[in-house]
């Protein structure tokens, strides 16, 4: 640091007074990756490149998790409303007019009217807060723990790979659960790799995915959707499993409705608005893929309308327009956030096409004809994950026959030139 | 017709001999490096694999089962001497025909091509085929599909672990180790299919 620089601020001259421990030779030497963690994520790392190329861009992998984490915002705000939301119709419905316990300690005074605003966002956040803080604990202290150990830094893509997480969770998941499943994904899934960027799978939806094959009780079904004792109501896609379209109809849940997002489902997934709005702000900035939201998008379209005309006289899944596949469970939320992670996805701009397109089919694939998941995403995701770096391969090799080609017809067009 | 396609998808990905039964596991962990090589082991197990589970078959109907070589004898106990013996036949073919035609991927193989033999993909295709009494045009579908499948499985994985060069294993998981794991996470992913009932 420069004399110059300690004019910035008080922050900065705390973090200047305490560095000096944490560098070699000082008390707290082994500390020195918490210390950085908290520098980088408030100033710009003082460091630059010592040898070519000299890349300048102030978008740096910190920035970028940054904005994803803030590109979640509208999501997780419809998370907290909806979830108080379905609770309050719920507890409406069952005639409950308070709750036991700390919650209800908390809550009791401002009541749970379905009607107000302030009552259904406060009952959602005491479901939202305590999973994302205990996300954010469990999952830190295994991200601490293996920088510390392995000597690197504390990287932000932990704040998405928390964040992400949390929002796939059913809003009444235990809370030990919730610990276990992010431990899995960052240690496993993560870690074991060497950290951020080395891994292949997305670290989210590995614990994800661990949860729902350890404890497929409490992760599907009917009773876990709606944060209320006693209370059981299908989401979208579990209805249609059942029934079709027709069926979500009948239950008085409208197309506009599961666009909105006020219906039961896993904390983030249900609002497919807020999740575009999150996915605008991630395709401006360039930090999704547009390609892979496209070749998703398009993988889904063209699979539904296959299904559609294929037909089934058994299954009702098979009549499911495109539009109600789009705004029904975690779709969306998969194809904006989960998909789009440039770590697990192809890497190269036509793979990307491929990628996304395996998503789509895969999605609505397992949803119409596996009776077993009414979901799909998450294990499409997840097996599109395994192919993204073969599929790049196989575009990398055709890239270099292509140009093979190119260069020995261009040879041979120079000796005949010569002639 | 259905029946068939229905068996041979589900042979594929939902009863996949590598991710979901973990068959054949010594070759597939050990040559699963490059994609190459992947791709010409993946091609060597399925081409064995179709010719053997067919043939296998017509031992097994006009040979061994009772009463079809001669009235009132049984010669079921010889299954699986006889399965083996096909199959190292099989390969041993299939070596003559690479060293002659593919040197390259004859040395890149190695070892690891007698070893078709006795790799545990291969019999237990034969061994499914016999549980499940399969007729002879299924036998040949299952065949063909689950070599495909198992190729499918050891190509993917090769793509993941050319990737994986760049990652930052501890030194306690690097090899094997981490290849276990990661074959664990990519059998999470085929999970995908479990229970498709076609």
């Amino acid at each position: 640091m420069t004399s110059e620089k300690k004019k910035t601020g008080l922050l900065r001259k705390v973090l200047d007074d305490a560095e000096p421990h944490f560098t070699r030779g000082g008390k707290l030497e082994r500390l020195y990756v918490l210390y950085e963690m908290v520098d980088t994520l408030f100033y710009s790392p003082p460091n630059t490149t010592v040898g070519a190329p000299h890349i300048r861009d102030a978008l740096d992998l910190k920035r970028v998790m940054g904005y994803v984490w803030m590109a979640t915002f509208p999501v997780m705000f419809m998370a907290c409303f909806n979830t108080g939301y379905q609770a309050n119709v719920a507890m409406a419905s069952l005639g409950l007019e308070t709750i036991d316990g700390l919650r209800g300690w908390f809550l009791n005074p401002f009541g749970y009217d379905p009607g107000s605003f302030f009552a259904n966002f406060l009952h959602g956040l005491t479901y939202f807060l305590p999973i994302y803080m205990t996300t954010f604990i469990v999952g830190g202290i295994a991200e601490a723990a293996f920088a510390l150990v392995r000597g690197h830094e504390i990287n932000e893509g932990f704040f998405v790979t928390s964040i992400l997480y949390t929002l796939t969770l059913p809003p009444d998941t235990p809370l030990w659960m919730v610990g276990l499943g992010i431990l899995f994904g960052i240690i496993v899934g993560k870690e074991v790799f060497g950290g951020t960027g080395k891994n292949f799978l997305n670290p989210a939806l590995v614990g994800r995915a661990f949860l729902y094959f350890a404890y497929p009780a409490a992760m599907s079904g009917n009773a876990v959707w709606t944060a209320v004792d006693g209370y059981t109501g299908a989401t979208a896609l579990g209805m249609a499993a059942e029934g079709g379209v027709d069926l979500i109809v009948k239950s008085q849940i409208t197309w506009f409705d599961s666009f909105l997002g006020m219906v039961p489902g896993s904390l983030g997934e249900t609002s497919t608005l807020a999740i575009f709005i999150g996915g605008a702000i991630l395709l401006f900035t360039k930090i999704a893929s547009w390609r892979i939201v496209a070749g998703v998008m398009i993988g889904m379209v063209a699979t539904s309308i296959l299904f559609n005309l294929i037909g089934s006289d058994s299954n009702p899944m098979f009549s499911m327009p495109w539009y109600w596949h789009m705004v029904t469970g975690g779709f969306a939320f998969g194809m904006i956030f989960m998909a789009t992670d440039p770590v697990s996805a192809s890497m190269t701009n036509l793979g990307r096409w491929y990628y996304g397109a395996l998503i789509g089919f895969m999605t609505v694939l397992i949803r119409v004809v596996n009776p077993a998941f009414p979901e799909g995403i998450m294990l499409a995701i997840l097996f599109s994950n395994i192919f993204a770096p073969l599929i790049d391969h196989f575009v990398v090799q055709a890239n270099v026959k292509r140009r093979l080609k190119r260069e020995a017809a261009f040879s041979s067009f120079d000796e005949k030139g010569g002639e | 017709m259905e029946d068939l396609l229905s068996l041979a998808i589900k042979a594929i990905f939902v009863e996949n001999l590598a991710l979901a039964f973990f068959l054949g596991m010594c070759t597939f962990l050990a040559l699963s490096k490059k994609i190459e090589t992947a791709i010409g082991l993946g091609i060597a197990v399925a081409v064995v694999q179709a010719i053997t589970v067919p043939v296998n078959n017509l031992i097994l109907n006009y040979l061994l089962k009772e009463n079809a070589l001669l009235q009132g004898v049984d010669l079921t106990f010889l299954g699986l001497i006889s399965y083996i013996g096909v199959i190292a036949a099989m390969v041993q073919i299939l070596e003559m025909v690479l060293d002659k035609y593919l040197p390259s991927l004859y040395n890149a193989l190695g070892v690891f091509l007698p070893l078709i033999t006795v790799n545990c993909a291969i019999l237990g295709g034969s061994l499914f085929m016999v549980e499940r009494d399969y007729s002879f045009a299924e036998s040949a579908v299952y065949g063909i599909s689950s070599g495909l499948g198992w190729a499918l499985a050891i190509v993917a994985l090769a793509g993941v672990r050319e990737k994986l060069k760049y990652s930052d294993v501890p030194k306690g998981l690097q090899g094997l180790g981490i290849t276990f794991i990661t074959v664990g996470l990519m059998s999470m992913g085929f999970m995908a299919f479990s229970g498709i009932q076609l």
